[in-house]
């Protein structure tokens, strides 16, 4: 059962992820923090689809990582749905055209075989 | 340009922290506060009014602001590794929080993490993709210096 919640997880992550940062490069750099600007952008944002299909993505994440910390604990959730990272650079390089150069990819692997290890 | 690149990355730093901490956090009080199981659909709704999982719920709402703001001018491929970072913070606050053991194995594993964390946020900046711009076309391909 756990590992079916942890496909769920990593599928809507991914996607959500990717929506997100696709919306968001869209938008362009968010520069005023004040509260009355950050309440225009996030009326913009509403209307972004990719940052809709993010939040609706994310919230199918939330709701299947609830499900998974009832059965199983947040040493393994968390490790187990680092997943995501492998999935979100080759995303990142392909789908956002980023330049991912040697040190993101070295940088990315040593994150993903630090995480496993935390986690065993 | 370099005062332009200094102060993307000070601003990146500073989302970043904000980034991790909400979320570390964020994930810790959601735990600390589930209940060992959820029998129905509205058991899901209902467990957002304790207490501990609606201090975690909006820590992972801030957490979702800050990243979306961040991911506004950095690379998605530059976010990932960064906020990791995070994964190291979780294995302390169990540590000093929860009292729990780091094994060797951990450590090695944290050790991995930060080096991954430092080659990624020393060896390159925040944006590669896109003019940094206004102007929201931010999608367009460009050769904004990659690498160092």
């Amino acid at each position: 059962m756990k590992w079916i919640w942890i496909a769920i997880i990593v599928a809507a992550t991914t996607a959500g992820e990717v929506m997100q940062a696709k919306g968001m490069r869209h938008h362009g750099e968010i520069r005023d923090f004040r509260p009355t600007a950050l309440g225009r952008a996030m009326a913009v944002l509403a209307q972004n689809r990719f940052v809709i299909g993010s939040v609706v993505a994310m919230a199918v994440s939330f709701f299947a990582y609830m499900g998974l910390l009832t059965i199983a604990d947040l040493s393994f959730a968390v490790p187990a749905t680092a997943v995501t990272y492998v999935l979100e650079t080759v995303l990142a390089r392909y789908v956002l055209k980023e330049q991912v150069n040697w040190l993101r990819w070295a940088g990315a692997s040593l994150v993903i075989f630090g995480v496993a290890l935390v986690s065993l | 340009m370099s005062s332009e690149s200094a102060r993307l990355r000070i601003k990146t730093w500073i989302c970043a922290t904000v980034v991790v901490l909400s979320n570390v956090f964020g994930n810790f009080f959601m735990k600390r506060g589930m209940p060992p199981e959820l029998p129905n659909p509205l058991a899901y709704i209902t467990v957002l009014f304790q207490p501990w999982v609606a201090l975690g719920v909006s820590l992972l709402i801030l957490w979702m602001l800050s990243r979306m703001a961040l991911l506004s001018w950095a690379d998605l491929s530059y976010v990932l590794p960064v906020t990791s970072i995070g994964y190291v913070l979780v294995a302390l606050c169990g540590r000093i929080l929860l009292n729990e053991q780091i094994t060797s194995k951990r450590w090695a594993g944290i050790v991995l993490i930060v080096a991954g964390v430092a080659l990624v946020s020393g060896g390159s900046a925040p944006q590669t993709a896109g003019p940094k711009s206004r102007d929201g076309e931010g999608e367009a391909v460009s050769a904004v210096g990659a690498g160092q």
